[in-house]
């Protein structure tokens, strides 16, 4: 047995802006496993719902995330509308979807381009982001913010968009989509993006369903697991498939995103033109009482939220399950085995987002 | 073919114009609906502290006795629940971010004066 060193990979590492710590076994150049730690950026979030009121609660659960901001708020609220039963008019739901796959596009775009600078790939990390930017513009413009969209609300959303907005945001996401194209073929024919993803971090399709993957990791392994085939917000009325891969290695995780983007376009696209007419919410009233789950997809994979009321303002318990989380013992599955130059490639294709994990 | 697609990006890139701004010279636009920093127009003020009640990070300070409404800009976050609040629809979110402030705890101070009309004193 050849000797073995024991590598730190974190907190602090030039691949990933977020706090994740492993410890990698090596042999040579091979990693034989790899430990993970995390709990370096608790904030407590969770026990804030003692002080802040359930309405209150929406602006903190939008700042769990800086990525997937809105579909946390949207999560937060469904949740807390399934224990007022509270029915959300139609228009809110399209909203919501428009607004949940823009987070999904800009997450996706955000994402490709830091798998390009993980691997040294840093032109297409720019030219990513470049197109991101065009996004972010858009969002900002229908939302008022560039990041936290800030128009989650429980009983409906903060903000409508106009017909005239609507037809706009269409035209300039055709525009990004087109740019989106000339991106994703490069990540999909590439030989030097190849070399450097296929075959490496593989995760098999038993493995995947063992240990509790989710979001596009587990569909790059061919399952077919997607939470908005639950028909939540307006998912269920528009028409659309899961998109899998079944390569199971770090190039088939990046094939499902870069498909999604388009998948994204397409359900926006469709929900613009079904978008009915109608309020945009409705007055709330009154106090939880019960709990509930609500899964909902996220850019990164399924996200849960468990709340339970007792008839007051604050809730009695809130819980956040966030994607990253179920996605480690899967990251550590692939990490064994690997050489060390592919560790950041790998972790990168889970896209850890350590903030929301740790909350 | 992904030499020919990324060969066209880099062409474009090379002989159009920068993708980032001239700063000073060419600032950014803002939306009409960007959420910057909250605004309010004192006069109308009811001082009915309703807007301290809702803010999430009580960054609003109320003082009735004094006729003072202030904003501690560092805790604010532009939420726009205050705005949603306000039943004398008196406070607003402009499209700009307030200047950076340099002081710890130094509050932006509207003060209401006894004859109405007169401006607003900004300590």
């Amino acid at each position: 047995m050849a000797t073995r060193t024991i590598v730190p990979f974190g907190p602090q590492h030039p691949v990933l802006p977020e706090p994740i710590h492993l410890d990698l076994v090596l042999e040579d150049e091979k990693v034989i496993s790899a430990i993970p730690s995390i709990g370096f950026i608790h904030r407590g979030l969770e026990k804030l719902v003692e002080k802040k009121d359930f309405l209150e609660m929406t602006y903190v659960a939008e700042r769990i995330c800086g990525i997937c901001s809105f579909i946390h708020g949207q999560s937060y609220c469904q949740a807390i509308e399934g224990v007022m039963k509270i029915d959300v008019p139609e228009r809110a739901l399209y909203l919501r979807t428009i607004w949940g796959e823009m987070s999904r596009i800009h997450s996706h775009l955000l994402w490709l381009g830091l798998f390009a600078d993980g691997f040294g790939f840093e032109s297409l990390f720019m030219h990513s982001w470049r197109v991101r930017e065009k996004l972010l513009d858009l969002i900002e413009e229908t939302t008022g913010g560039r990041v936290i969209f800030g128009t989650a609300k429980v009983g409906g959303v903060r903000r409508d968009m106009e017909s005239l907005t609507l037809k706009r945001v269409e035209d300039e996401l055709k525009i990004i989509e087109k740019m989106s194209h000339e991106l994703t073929d490069v990540f999909k024919k590439d030989s030097s993006v190849k070399r450097r993803t296929v075959g490496k971090g593989v995760l098999s399709k038993e493995d995947a369903i063992t240990l509790g993957a989710v979001g596009p990791t587990v569909r790059g392994s061919g399952i077919a697991s997607d939470m908005r085939k639950l028909g939540y917000a307006a998912y269920g009325k528009i028409s659309w498939e899961p998109v899998i891969e079944t390569g199971c290695d770090c190039y088939a995780r990046c094939m499902v995103r870069c498909r999604e983007l388009y998948q994204s376009f397409d359900m926006i696209y469709q929900a613009m033109a079904k978008i009915p007419d109608g309020p945009v919410d409705v007055k709330v009233t009154g106090n939880p009482n019960g709990e509930y789950f609500a899964r909902v997809e996220q850019p990164r994979g399924e996200v849960i939220y468990y709340v339970k009321g007792n008839n007051t303002k604050n809730l009695e318990r809130f819980r956040v399950r966030t994607p990253t989380f179920a996605n480690v013992p899967p990251l550590v599955k692939m990490l064994g085995g690997c050489e060390l130059a592919d560790v950041p490639v790998i972790v990168l294709t889970i896209d850890p987002c350590i903030s929301c994990t740790e909350r | 073919m992904s030499q020919m697609s990324i060969g066209k990006v880099v062409s474009r890139s090379f002989l159009s114009r920068p993708a980032t701004r001239l700063y000073p010279f060419e600032k950014r636009p803002f939306y009409k609906a960007t959420r910057g920093a909250v605004a309010i127009d004192i006069e109308k003020c009811i001082l009915c502290g309703i807007c301290q009640k809702r803010c999430p990070t009580a960054a609003i300070t109320v003082t009735k006795a004094t006729k003072d409404w202030q904003i501690n800009r560092l805790r604010c976050i532009s939420c726009g629940a205050c705005v949603d609040a306000c039943p004398k629809k008196c406070l607003w979110l402009e499209n700009m971010y307030s200047p950076a402030v340099v002081q710890k705890g130094a509050d932006d101070k509207f003060h209401q004066l006894d004859k109405p009309g007169l401006e607003t004193t900004k300590a």
